[in-house]
């Protein structure tokens, strides 16, 4: 008996150390002296991260009232899902990296506007920011997250595998059938991949759209109420990506991997910020989209930061925000993302830091690109439009598809949540 | 065994005098709060209370949560939760995907059970004699089971790929296979093998188990009066073995409708709907779509499969498990 009290006594201590150093804890996380800053990214490169670590060490320096600033890495193919559990869970960052989930955040009123607190912070120059990249971040003349990261979609070519099918290429005159008929060639004579859209796998639809804009197409209206999916442009954009996939067999079909920074391919499409994968394994050129029938065309990959409204320090973190993007600490992070900023969209400014590509690769493949480029589709319910799409979508990677029959169900599919 | 009942009056005695001395203590009055019987009844909570908390935390609790969710609209970027009654049941019936599902899960789980009865009580028979290297064997077949299941499933994801493993031995015997992955009868086929490969081993072990148990002068008799080897197997190999079938019959239903990493990693529920089983759905619903009401109401529906599913087992069971008492 007495050994029982002994223990039950030594159980109700331990709960009430417990509880006492819970409530401690929890106290001192939201005291105002103590403010802690958390930002979701999805990047896990350790010089990106160490960059990320200095500046927010800087500010730091200056703001003795922010304890912590961390930046949590999150894996990208799970960002989204992880990102809006925290927030559903009450556990949302302070601030997040975002790409084509920022129109829900927005359309929710879930991020703070940031447009004030940037022009009213000296020396961040806000007419700096180029027009065309803020678009997509920005309601009612309001921006809600800056656009960090603008990168363009290129053409990458392997010219040792081109040279070894026997193939030539005109970069300032090359179209999308020039680019199947040397890849189809490529395939044949060596047996590697002819072209890649990079992280397309038959399932991630969207970045098809560095190919149906050549053409003219587009995925839905520019209000986003009406599905074009099953436009004339679009059916024939998809019916040369169909016979490219099991006629000529110049793009692998469904379930063949080929990656071109392997040295499996001759030709990918993908972002020019992806060049970081180049490990000189093959002689490469990096060019513009080739022209479709409409001509030539930009596209363009973007991701965005912003504050989210539920931080518990929410002018902290704008703050700390616009200290991160001003044009010291913007032409920092511009070595690894294109940047927003005017005053940096030069071939030799991006150059400088760039490791892999010249100044004039830079200038012809991001810097002129930039003004006229269309965005990836971007709409509310990104994930549900997405695979709705995919799976109406997936009976066109048959050899026997119907063409404008999928593109139809695609809209079929897609439509009630366009007119959401 | 005779120390040990030697033992059980020195048990009894103990508690007794400790419970006079509590009576004492609070008075002469009535009897003593403390007895023998409360006591044990404690001590039986007391055992049970971590499962009882783990259950109520981990299950009850988040059911009930899911029963709230499912009869509210809930916006995750803001928090707000509007209650909507029963309209998520009703969107049960207009969803144009759930008869897609619903027969993708049934093919998923049917497959799955039968084939992975059936193969666990075939090894198990084969591996139930004494031959050199039967060890070895037992070990094959159960290794999967201890695998990671992402692992193994990403493993066979590259191994069916169109230009992988399998269609690359195919090709040395002069067999065109198909893109196993990218074809909705070949996508089920191979998601559905991909699990039984790995989980069989657990049946077998249990059937393994069950055929050492069956008592051989059954089969001597049998034996002796004429009965032939199928004979022998249905009328007495597979009633004494019919409570452990009912046992795997239970765990790999329950374990199929749940079956969500081998979707997610090789298939992606595609193409098409032709994998995307219930408890995917679920999670594209509630995770990837943000409509945490309506993945709920599904969650709920999936529970009341399981629990049908098991409670007709369960029932039936007096008609065709056989037990020895």
């Amino acid at each position: 008996m007495i050994r029982t009290r002994k223990v039950l006594s030594a159980v109700a201590l331990t709960t009430v150390l417990a509880l006492t150093a819970a409530c401690g804890g929890s106290s001192t996380g939201t005291s105002d002296k103590a403010v802690e800053l958390r930002m979701t990214v999805w990047t896990s490169d350790k010089d990106q991260l160490k960059l990320f670590d200095s500046i927010a060490a800087a500010y730091r320096a200056d703001h003795p009232d922010v304890a912590k600033i961390t930046f949590e890495s999150l894996p990208f193919a799970d960002y989204n899902t992880t990102l809006t559990t925290q927030i559903a869970g009450g556990n949302a960052p302070d601030l997040a990296w975002m790409g084509d989930l920022s129109r829900d955040l927005i359309a929710s009123d879930a991020l703070l506007g940031l447009t004030d607190t940037l022009k009213a912070t000296p020396g961040w120059k806000y007419d700096d920011l180029l027009g065309s990249v803020t678009a997509e971040f920005s309601r009612d003349g309001t921006l809600y997250a800056y656009p960090f990261s603008n990168s363009p979609y290129a053409l990458y070519v392997n010219t040792d595998l081109l040279a070894k099918a026997g193939q030539k290429i005109d970069p300032a005159s090359l179209t999308w059938d020039q680019v199947a008929a040397a890849g189809a060639a490529v395939h044949a004579k060596t047996g590697k991949a002819g072209f890649v859209v990079r992280d397309f796998d038959y399932t991630a639809w969207n970045t098809l759209a560095t190919v149906w804009t050549g053409w003219g197409a587009s995925a839905w209206s520019a209000d986003g109420k009406t599905c074009t999916f099953d436009s004339p442009e679009m059916q024939k954009a998809f019916t040369f990506l169909h016979d490219a996939a099991f006629k000529t067999k110049a793009m692998p079909g469904p379930g063949t991997t080929a990656d071109f920074f392997a040295g499996d391919a001759a030709f990918t499409v993908a972002q020019v910020s992806r060049a970081s994968l180049l490990t000189g394994k093959f002689k490469f050129g990096l060019y513009p989209l080739p022209a479709g029938p409409k001509g030539m065309y930009s596209v363009l990959g973007q991701a965005g930061m912003g504050v989210l409204a539920s931080s518990k320090h929410p002018k902290q973190a704008a703050d700390f925000l616009a200290y991160l993007t001003d044009p010291e600490n913007a032409a920092k992070l511009a070595q690894y993302f294109p940047p927003p900023r005017k005053s940096l969209l030069t071939g030799a400014e991006l150059a400088a830091n760039n490791k892999v590509l010249s100044a004039s690769q830079l200038q012809d493949a991001v810097v002129d690109q930039l003004p006229d480029a269309v965005t990836l589709p971007n709409h509310t319910s990104p994930a549900e439009i997405a695979q709705k799409g995919k799976t109406a979508l997936d009976a066109m990677w048959r050899a026997d598809a119907d063409v404008p029959a999928v593109l139809k169900s695609v809209c079929t599919a897609i439509k009630p949540l366009l007119s959401k | 065994m005779s120390g040990t009942r030697a033992a059980e009056p020195a048990v009894e005695r103990a508690p007794a005098r400790s419970t006079a001395r509590t009576g004492r203590a609070s008075g002469p009055a009535g009897p003593a709060f403390w007895t023998s019987r409360r006591r044990d009844v404690l001590t039986g909570y007391l055992f049970v209370l971590p499962q009882l908390v783990g259950v109520a935390v981990f299950v009850l609790l988040p059911v009930g949560m899911a029963i709230w969710y499912s009869l509210h609209d809930w916006n995750v970027f803001t928090g707000k939760q509007t209650f909507v009654g029963g309209e998520h049941y009703a969107a049960l019936a207009d969803d144009p995907q759930l008869p897609k599902v619903l027969l993708a899960t049934l093919l998923f789980s049917g497959g799955v059970v039968i084939v992975n009865i059936s193969l666990g009580l075939l090894i198990a028979v084969l591996l139930n004699r004494k031959f050199r290297g039967v060890t070895v064997f037992r070990t094959l077949f159960f290794s999967p089971v201890v695998v990671s299941v992402v692992a193994w499933t990403l493993v066979w994801g590259f191994l069916l790929q169109d230009n992988g493993g399998i269609n690359g031995l195919l090709a040395t015997v002069g067999i065109d296979g198909p893109n196993w992955l990218k074809q909705g009868d070949t996508a089920m086929v191979s998601v559905i093998l991909t699990q039984v490969v790995r989980s069989v081993g657990i049946n077998m072990v249990l059937f393994l188990a069950a055929l050492q148990g069956v008592p051989r002068e059954l089969y001597e008799a049998a034996r002796i009066d004429g009965a032939n080897s199928r004979t022998v197997f249905t009328r007495i190999t597979l009633p004494m073995i019919s409570p452990t079938v009912l046992l795997t019959a239970i765990v790999t239903i329950a374990g199929a409708l749940q079956s969500f990493a081998q979707i997610a990693v090789l298939t992606g529920g595609g193409p098409g709907l032709s994998t995307t089983v219930l408890v995917y759905y679920v999670f594209q619903q509630a995770f990837k779509f943000n409509d945490i009401g309506y993945g709920s109401t599904l969650a709920l529906m999936l529970l009341s499969f399981v629990m049908l599913l098991t409670l007709l087992q369960w029932q039936l069971r007096r008609k065709w498990v056989f037990y020895e008492d």
